[in-house]
């Protein structure tokens, strides 16, 4: 980027607008969003107004939009640039996107860090975004006023085009030049909803073409001259340190270029450095190493399980996230109780994890798919002995993130080796490092209690639930924790939405030694279908329908009535399933949406089989709603993999899992069709990739109660 | 030096014989379009066409492909059917992540040389090879019918 005229505007706003030419007479105009979180505050200075930009106008008429979010196909890179084009009026055929580099200004405005995650992108960007594109609006139409000595205040915009009076028209592309040397205008009014022509439409994918024919380039795909492939040997057992390693072997294939131990703070093993992939996998099994298997060699999953059982049963000392009346004192008439129970899981993208890294005596560069830019460039800074502005990030395509690529181990491995080997080095995690790399969902154990009156009205419900922690660790304790609770821990339960009197909710914190990560949805993911399903079982206490029964308990939540109405209507609930099915409901919000599932089931060959899927979706207002379509599509296939297959368990401190032969996902043949309707709404946005996730498999519990009478209270669901 | 056909062209390739055809695509050829998801035939992300039948490359050893013609993402949209199916999967956005689309267009096209009009539970039997972790079955099923359907139109 060229020569920067820049012009502050009132700094008590909190987005800062800055403009500037660029090299080859366009304009640019960049959003600066101050940090609000603490983490950010202590992370990284502020710079206000660092040389980077949203837009990018061209002399050629193309609009490059920077996206500071990753691309893990939940659409941002069709989404995002959406709402700069709505407010400039942009010639969407001349769109273009580029990922941004990791930056202070792309610090994402919540978290404080430049990152992905918390389907947060268009609810946190859904203003600036606009604000940055009717500002170029706004610049470019008065550069046509100045050059066509007309009052702006006459002329019009439309497809990439400034209209003027007796059919006068300029492109943006004409303007630029001149836009770039105006004033940044203080306050632009943004389209009212009536107005959009792209917000609200169905909008092409800007990424599909090149995801079809082999073209679009994903961290695995990265390459550089004399790059190196590390595998890695990381220890078989939960924090198990290596003692010594014999390297003859591994040396001894061709196309193996060096071995090197590995200590980092997050993986601890050997690796082997080749001149491709599979010399380096031949060489990493071939490696001997001695291992100290240290104080988790006995960890099982079958102790893991009865020490939770035992803390939410009689555990001394919990965390209070909830406290309505007081359940001790209520007297009811009939008392519900049930435990629960989900297994840890692993992410499983199908592109296993990896990064390429250059570590030279100046800085360091890196070609990764991350959700995490801000805390990858600070990390790798540390590692390498650098500054973190002398790190630059190039944010590749990710093969699905859903909260694993917000971790820094692949990153942090590669810093490491580059530097060592004085290489270019991409580390590489087969799918077996992959599964075993230590980053899952907790393992939880939920302990339920419901009072009923005579009438079966609820009056009292406690949740009890016992997990590890995600927030203590993962560097966002600021945000993620209120004095002793992890708010994850209990998402889904603390926020229960019926009108209960008497409400308990607490957790019991245990940490057997596994780490615990952000999996989509995160704490929502077990916990609704813990509440959920245990709302259904109060409803059948009180011998009432499951749908009557929540929608009774929520006058004061019309945004969950509406989707639990919606959902029930569409599905045709209260009319007899075919024969041999029947059907399940469950509601949930989580970040800031509102969705309703129906699941019709059966059993088949001994399994359950989910023919049908109803999904009704307030997600405030919609950007793009084919999108929302898929993501909801998306999120109930991977809730469904998890509530009919996924678990990942110990035995002697190991993982048992490797691959997709003992992690099975859902597969075509067994996806059931889904319909989605999302509702009409004038809210706020809310988030998209994540929010279809926690309701489905309570849905399928709960129908597969209604076919057998049986409950099923663990995951995955065993028939 | 292995000698192969790839895409149309004969290429040489220095590789030991049991490197699995996938890894000689991606790190001797360039070819990074094949993708690596699982290494042991489970989620279709390599598949590849051999003699125009849908294979997983990451567990064929590059020997065994000698004298046979290989065809990957990157050229299967030079066929009439290859150039369908990518059609119908731009029409329907069927791609989130893409990461195993490459795999999904590669099944999907074998599928459709050899069955025109498949029906879902022949969809079924040819596509549960591909895993696709962002859930698009439904669109590549409709993705499927449409290309079905205005093939050889």
């Amino acid at each position: 980027m060229g020569n920067i005229l820049e012009t502050e505007i009132d700094e008590s706003r909190r987005t800062f607008l800055k403009v500037s030419a660029i090299a080859g007479g366009g304009l640019a105009i960049g959003v600066f969003l101050p940090a609000v979180s603490r983490f950010a505050e202590a992370a990284a200075p502020k710079q206000p107004f660092a040389p980077n930009a949203w837009i990018r106008i061209g002399t050629d008429n193309v609009v490059t939009v920077i996206v500071d979010k990753s691309e893990m196909g939940q659409g941002v890179y069709t989404s995002l640039p959406m709402l700069v084009a709505e407010e400039l009026d942009a010639d969407w055929s001349m769109l273009r996107i580029e990922p941004a580099p990791a930056a202070p200004e792309y610090k994402h405005p919540w978290f404080g860090v430049q990152a992905t995650g918390g389907s947060t992108s268009v609810r946190a960007m859904w203003q600036p975004l606009r604000q940055a594109g009717a500002t170029a609006r706004a610049m470019l139409i008065a550069a046509a006023a100045a050059n066509w000595k007309v009052d702006a205040a006459g002329l019009k915009t439309d497809n990439g085009m400034v209209i003027g009076p007796n059919g006068k028209k300029a492109t943006y592309g004409q303007l630029a030049a001149k836009a770039a040397t105006l004033p940044v205008p203080k306050d632009v009014k943004l389209k009212d909803a009536k107005e959009f022509k792209f917000i609200g439409k169905a909008t092409r994918r800007l990424d599909t073409p090149s995801k079809i024919n082999g073209t679009a380039k994903f961290g695995m795909d990265a390459k550089l001259p004399g790059l190196l492939t590390a595998v890695v040997a990381r220890s078989p057992v939960v924090g198990g340190k290596m003692v010594s390693f014999n390297a003859d072997k591994a040396m001894a294939i061709k196309g193996v270029k060096k071995v090197l131990p590995l200590k980092s703070p997050t993986s601890e093993g050997v690796a082997v450095l080749a001149e491709n992939f599979w010399a380096a996998k031949q060489g990493r099994d071939a490696l001997d190493i001695q291992w100290d298997d240290g104080a988790k060699a006995t960890l099982s999953t079958a102790g893991m399980r009865e020490a939770m059982m035992e803390l939410v049963r009689t555990g001394n000392d919990p965390v209070s996230a909830r406290k309505d009346g007081d359940v001790a004192a209520v007297k009811p008439a009939k008392t519900v109780e049930a435990v629960y129970e989900v297994p840890y899981l692993v992410h499983a993208p199908m592109e296993p994890m990896n990064c390429t890294a250059l570590v030279k005596p100046d800085g360091v560069e890196i070609w990764v798919g991350t959700q995490a830019q801000g805390p990858d460039q600070a990390i790798a800074a540390q590692v390498a002995g650098v500054k973190p502005e002398q790190v630059k990030i190039n944010t590749l395509l990710l093969g699905g993130g859903f909260g694993r690529r917000f971790a820094p181990d692949f990153l942090v491995e590669a810093v490491q080796l580059s530097k060592a080997a004085k290489a270019p080095v991409k580390v590489v995690y087969t799918r077996e490092d992959d599964t075993r790399g230590y980053y899952y969902r907790p393992m939880a154990v939920c302990k339920m209690t419901g009072g009923l009156d005579e009438k079966g009205n609820p009056l009292s419900l406690t949740a009890r639930t016992a997990c590890d922690s995600i927030a203590e660790g993962s560097g966002m304790e600021g945000d993620l924790m209120k004095d002793r609770l992890d708010t994850l821990s209990v998402e889904g339960l603390s926020n229960l939405p019926y009108a209960v009197p008497n409400v308990l909710v607490e957790w019991m914190k245990y940490s057997p030694g596994v780490r615990t990560w952000f999996w989509r949805s995160v704490g929502n993911s077990q916990n609704y279908f813990f509440a959920e399903s245990f709302i259904d079982e109060m409803a059948h206490a009180a011998g009432k329908d499951p749908l009557e029964f929540r929608r009774a308990l929520l006058a004061k939540n019309p945004r969950h009535k509406g989707v639990l109405e919606l959902a029930a209507e569409k599905a045709g609930w209260g009319t007899p399933p075919p024969a041999g099915r029947a059907r399940g409901i469950a509601v949930a919000e989580s970040f800031g949406s509102y969705i309703a599932e129906v699941a019709e089931v059966s059993i088949e060959d001994g399994k359950p089989r989910v023919h049908r899927v109803v999904v009704a979706a307030d997600v405030g207002l919609t950007v793009n709603p084919d999108t929302i379509a898929a993501q909801m599509e998306s999120a109930i296939v991977f809730g469904l993999s998890a509530a009919l297959y996924g678990k990942i368990t110990f035995k002697d401190g190991q993982v048992e899992q490797s691959n997709f032969n003992d992690y099975p996902v859902l597969r075509m043949n067994e996806m059931p069709k889904i319909d989605v309707h999302i509702v009409q709404s004038g809210e706020a946005p809310g988030g998209v990739g994540e929010p279809g996730t926690p309701p489905i498999a309570p849905a399928v519990a709960n129908a597969l109660f209604a076919l057998t009478g049986k409950r099923y209270r663990s995951l995955p669901i065993v028939v | 030096m292995i000698a192969l056909t790839v895409n149309g062209k004969a290429v040489q390739v220095n590789a030991s014989p049991d490197t699995p055809l996938l890894w000689v695509l991606r790190d001797n050829l360039n070819l990074t379009g094949t993708k690596f998801g699982c290494g042991i035939a489970q989620c279709g992300a390599c598949t590849v066409h051999i003699d125009g039948t849908a294979t997983r490359s990451c567990i064929i050893p590059v020997s065994s492909v000698v004298g046979k013609k290989i065809t990957t993402i990157e050229a299967v949209g030079a066929s009439k059917v290859g150039k369908t199916v990518q059609q119908a999967w731009i029409e329907l956005d069927v791609p989130q992540c893409g990461y195993c689309q490459s795999g999904q267009i590669m099944s999907a096209t074998a599928l459709l040389a050899k069955n025109s009009t498949p029906t879902d539970a022949d969809i079924d039997a040819g596509m549960s090879g591909n895993i696709c972790r962002c859930g698009t079955y439904n669109r590549i099923r409709a993705a499927i019918h449409r290309a079905a359907g205005t093939k050889g139109a």
